[in-house]
């Protein structure tokens, strides 16, 4: 299945400023889920990875991929007991899985950081917490990317 | 006929040429037509990508330049003073050449004759920043350019050009803008096209860009050969288009997809 | 140096959690772009970010590609003492970017 962005390419039309690939292997699908599961399988290593205390806030329809604003809030009373190590953000359909990996710690006193990325494509968005406890908490968001009319054809 | 009666008998005529014009009260800025997170970038100065170019802007002010080695500021102070409404008023008819000059062009000018410096070039990140920085001065006032016996032919040829088929798509800026606004092109809103937070961060650039920029875009997505950034059709153009957004309130800087 | 712009607040009340948010001017070439002639149009991303706090680290972040132009990080810390925070942006081609800002605890 050819992505909008893939066929705009291939149809000769609207030009695509920036993301150009010269050739798309026919199996880029796979290979970028493969990509993803071994970016999360890095930072996690075997331990498993529950879904819940994780807040990921994107907008589920995007005006430009190119400069998503995205925001991870996380459930934690940030204690030297009990707080946040690290938040890790992915994307599915890049060429390259990492966003950003903020490192918290009791100072932090809120689990929540906010950003922009880069999203090439309609798919998953997905956060992983990492806790002082060594568990792993996650959250997932799917968003449609579109695009924006009249772009810069290599003009300027 | 007295001056009065010549300028409402010019706004009426150019207001029964149009029949597929927006309705004064219809108007909607393409800040309207962005996603919440979009909109909530473009509100924050703390957040707006476009503070780094102001910012600059604010240095450039402060900087003496050329021969003269005279900074704006020695002669325009402070310019949240001097400054404000500059840009809603711009373009303007200058009356020492006869020409119309929009603010980028004002602001060289200046740089030419008052500091005797070398001009920006046009998209130059020093003429961004200084432009978004003047212009920045007013934000939230009403866009209120010259609509007169003198202003009249530019304003006819800005309007023919909004009009005018072109390009391989032989589309006209009033068949998306005018009469298609609020319809979906490639998944996004069509905005009616009011420049009403130039310079903007656009997130297609990310950068910030000129409406003649931005223009280019609009031609080379109709298949048609842009104008050069400068360009007189173009200042025509952008005049047109804040005569055609008069009243709304600027916004710069402004982001936009 | 590159433009930077941080916001946090001046002053605040000892143990109040504030936000601080960054901006930096920067391009973010992703790696994966190519020119109308084909060329790929090389790496040059900013790629850490720490913010001090009377010299110990009290936020850290590793930026990718897929991070957006001029990015945009925004985090909570915890006002314990007045002081300084230094910020500091490091990345590809020994970019280098810092910032101070003053804090007054009460």
């Amino acid at each position: 299945m050819t992505t909008r962005r893939q066929f705009l390419i291939l149809a000769g039309g609207a030009a695509v400023s920036g993301a150009v690939e010269a050739q798309l292997p026919p199996n880029i699908e796979a290979l970028r889920k493969a990509a993803l599961a071994e970016a999360v399988r890095k930072v996690t290593g075997d331990a498993q990875v529950r879904r819940g205390k994780v807040k990921l806030d994107l907008p589920p329809l995007i005006d430009n991929g190119n400069t998503v604003p995205l925001s991870v809030d996380v459930e934690s009373p940030m204690t030297s007991a009990d707080h946040v190590r690290a938040i890790h953000v992915f994307t599915e359909k890049n060429p390259q899985p990492y966003v950003i990996s903020a490192h918290l710690g009791p100072r932090a006193g809120r689990a929540r950081i906010s950003t922009r990325a880069r999203i090439a494509d309609t798919g998953t968005v997905l956060a992983i917490a990492q806790m002082s406890d060594g568990s792993f908490w996650s959250d997932s968001v799917n968003v449609v990317v579109t695009l924006s009319a009249c772009l810069e054809d290599g003009l300027i | 006929m007295s001056v009065r009666v010549l300028r409402l008998f010019l706004l009426l005529a150019l207001a029964c040429a149009a029949r597929a014009e927006i309705p004064l009260a219809e108007r909607r800025s393409g800040y309207e037509d962005m996603g919440r997170e979009t909109r909530a970038m473009q509100d924050d100065d703390a957040t707006n990508p476009a503070t780094l170019w102001v910012l600059d802007g604010e240095s450039l002010w402060q900087r003496r330049e050329g021969a003269a080695a005279r900074a704006c500021a020695d002669c325009h102070r402070d310019a949240r003073d001097s400054m404000k409404g500059v840009a809603a008023r711009h373009p303007a008819f200058d009356a020492a050449t006869g020409k119309l000059l929009n603010l980028e062009q004002r602001i060289n000018g200046c740089r030419v004759e008052r500091q005797q410096a070398k001009p920006f070039a046009y998209e130059s990140r020093e003429l961004l920043a200084l432009t978004v920085f003047v212009a920045r001065q007013s934000r939230g006032m009403p866009i209120a350019v010259e609509s007169s016996e003198r202003t009249k032919p530019f304003l006819e040829a800005g309007r023919a050009t909004f009009r005018r088929r072109q390009g391989q798509l032989n589309l006209a800026c009033v068949q998306c803008h005018d009469e298609r606004a609020g319809r979906r092109l490639a998944g996004t809103v069509i905005p009616q096209a009011h420049p009403t937070g130039y310079p903007i961060y656009r997130l297609e650039w990310q950068g910030l860009g000129s409406l003649h920029r931005r223009m280019r875009n609009c031609m080379a997505g109709i298949r048609a050969e842009p104008h050069a950034l400068g360009a007189p059709e173009f200042v025509e153009l952008e005049m047109f288009l804040m005569w055609r957004a008069r009243g709304m309130r600027l916004e710069t800087p402004g982001v936009r997809p | 140096m590159a433009r930077v712009v941080v916001n946090l607040p001046q002053r605040a009340r000892r143990g109040e959690i504030i936000e601080i948010r960054t901006l930096a001017g920067h391009g973010m070439e992703t790696g994966f772009r190519r020119t109308q002639l084909g060329e790929l149009i090389p790496r040059d991303i900013i790629t850490r970010f720490t913010c001090s706090y009377n010299g110990i680290e009290v936020f850290r972040a590793e930026l990718h590609p897929a991070m957006a132009a001029n990015p945009l990080i925004a985090f909570f810390t915890v006002a314990t003492e007045s002081g300084t925070l230094e910020f500091r942006w490091t990345g590809d081609n020994g970019f280098s970017a810092t910032h101070s800002a003053s804090i007054t605890v009460d």
